[in-house]
């Protein structure tokens, strides 16, 4: 009886360790393709040609280099790309905002359901559909080889991110702040402007956060539209590779740079990223 | 849902007050609207005038009606790329599709360090596409790359990857899968995060393992949130083009061309914008129709 009584924990014990050794495996197993794949982008990135192409492959370099990271600033106009892909960024982000932010609101206030899923059909276009008719458009206008049309062209990701992820915020406020404003002889933009936005002010930095970073990370419009002085970094990285297939080195340091501000606002703004892309389930174009 | 049985049973002024906000409401959209209109209504519009013209970039055109579409339903080019897409779209639905519902419920376990393991997780969605492709497709070299330094590793023959027409799809399908499956993982974490805890203590209470308790109690819970996260994931393998593009543009020959690379193909290395129209107009009823399809079943599964 003692017996029994002593071994059955004992068993229990062994079998809940088996077990958290078996699910340490496997989460193990779930974020290593990403570990090791940045890693290995890390590492191709500090290493010297003769490094990179070497067999077995050479993981942890003798003697890092930052030569690649020269190199690319060297031969290329990074600094001017980076210019392009900040300025087209930031204006597709504020512009979306400027106005996506009191669309979220009307449409919230007015239960404007068909607004809503015209904006749901938007997000769900291939963004690829978009570009023919505005290029035309844009050549008509005259207005290709500026950053312009790349702006503009990236409204069509930001705007709808922005509009939809407004909207579940705003539906998500009590609207008893904003009564008792209006109630008081305040304007419906006073309450809009000085009560609701205040508040909803979380919901702002989740859609400022994701709209900015599916603008960063375009490609095609910018592939389509920019001129050589107007390139966006994902266009200069992909001409990099066109024309220096071998090159790994500069090609992963590039690589690096370009995608380094996305990952490091996903590592610091992680809650608002989680919560803004499971609310709206948005993603860009 | 709270307003709207208001606005109903309210006194006929009562609404008609809400009727007057609603107008007033209306001005905070016109901006938004002008803008929707100028870069979302008007391209799709104009798309529907292009395709029915033979439209060449900087050169004539011509009316033509329906040929461009008729001529579409002809070209077998255009009919593989269908397939081509039905294939990756499938192969890039399941795999993410099970692998995210595995982590989800991994990650709705607590465990020491789950919210770096988390973050870890989620970092290949918001990494730039054309910088990823750009370092996978150094380590799909035939006899540098590092991926076939892997398989011999573990005793396997090395693989043509994206240098063979048999193996180009997976393996950009592989790609997708580490791309996408962290968000089908967070929708669904979303979801599990919202379970309730009473009908777990029934079951076990009923002596229910844990097996039978995911079966019976967490799957049809979950079942909303998973058709969310299935809608989310087949429009966007639908959508999927810069990885494509950015590796293959479409081969080894046209061994990868998909809607989407015959569709840019057309309209900006051959312009031919009037018959690239006509796709665009097919692909985004075939993304309509699957939208309205997969809703549909969304309704289903919550009524049940």
């Amino acid at each position: 009886m003692s017996v029994e009584a002593k071994r059955s924990p004992a068993q229990y014990r062994l079998r809940r360790l088996i077990g958290n050794i078996g699910f340490g495996f496997s989460v193990l197993v779930l974020v290593s393709p990403a570990i090791l794949f940045f890693l290995w982008m890390l590492s191709l990135s500090f290493k010297n040609e003769l490094d990179n192409t070497d067999w077995p492959p050479v993981f942890i370099p003798e003697s890092p280099t930052l030569d690649n990271y020269r190199e690319v600033f060297a031969r290329n106009d990074f600094l001017r790309f980076a210019w392009n892909s900040i300025v087209v960024s930031f204006g597709a982000t504020g512009i979306a905002l400027l106005i996506g932010v009191p669309a979220g609101y009307g449409i919230a206030k007015m239960h404007a359901m068909r607004a809503a899923a015209l904006i749901l059909i938007a997000r769900i276009t291939p963004g690829l559909s978009y570009l023919i008719p505005l290029f035309l458009l844009f050549q008509w206008l005259g207005m290709t080889g500026s950053l312009t049309p790349i702006v503009i062209t990236h409204l069509v990701i930001t705007v709808p991110i922005v509009v939809w992820v407004m909207i579940s915020f705003f539906e998500g406020l009590p609207p008893e702040l904003e009564e008792a404003a209006l109630v008081d002889g305040a304007t419906i933009w006073q309450a809009f402007r000085y009560v609701a936005m205040p508040l909803a002010r979380p919901g702002i930095t989740v859609a400022t956060i994701l709209s900015f970073i599916f603008s960063w990370n375009n490609f095609i419009f910018a592939m389509v539209l920019a001129g050589r002085e107007t390139r966006t970094l994902p266009v200069a990285v992909n001409n990099m590779l066109t024309f220096e297939q071998i090159a790994w080195g500069p090609l992963s340091a590039a690589a690096l740079l370009v995608t380094a501000p996305v990952l490091i606002l996903t590592l610091v703004a992680q809650k608002q990223i989680v919560a803004g892309l499971t609310a709206g389930g948005v993603k860009g174009a | 849902m709270m307003q709207q049985a208001e606005t109903i049973t309210a006194s006929p002024s009562k609404a008609a007050r809400a009727r007057n906000y609603a107008r007033h409401y209306g001005w905070f959209i016109v901006p938004a609207a002008v803008v929707v209109l100028a870069v979302i209504i008007f391209p799709w519009i104009f798309t529907i005038y292009v395709s029915a013209h033979d439209w060449h970039l900087g050169g004539e055109r011509r009316w033509v009606g329906f040929d461009n579409y008729i001529k579409l339903f002809t070209d077998s080019r255009f009919g593989w790329a269908m397939l081509r897409t039905l294939f990756y779209t499938v192969l890039a639905v399941v795999f993410p599709m099970i692998l995210g519902l595995a982590a989800a419920l991994a990650f709705n376990r607590k465990f020491p360090l789950r919210g770096l393991a988390r973050t870890i997780f989620i970092l290949p969605m918001m990494a730039t596409p054309v910088a990823v492709a750009l370092v996978w497709t150094m380590t799909f070299h035939p006899q540098l790359g590092v991926l076939n330094w892997l398989l011999g590793q573990v005793g396997l023959p090395s693989s043509m990857w994206i240098y063979s027409a048999n193996t180009v799809i997976p393996t950009l399908v592989m790609i997708e899968i580490w791309h996408w499956t962290p968000l089908v993982m967070l929708l669904i974490l979303g979801g599990l995060a919202s379970l309730p805890i009473d009908p777990y203590e029934a079951a076990k209470i009923d002596g229910a393992n844990g097996w039978q308790a995911f079966r019976h109690i967490t799957l049809p819970l979950l079942m909303p949130f998973i058709v969310v996260a299935l809608i989310i994931r087949c429009i966007d393998a639908l959508k999927a083009f810069d990885t494509i593009y950015v590796i293959t543009q479409g081969g080894p020959g046209s061994a990868s061309e998909t809607i989407n690379i015959f569709l840019y193909l057309q309209a900006f290395a051959f312009y031919n914008v009037g018959y690239a129209s006509a796709v665009v107009v097919v692909f985004f009823a075939i993304i309509l129709a699957l939208a309205a399809l997969l809703l549909w079943t969304r309704q289903r599964v919550k009524m049940k």
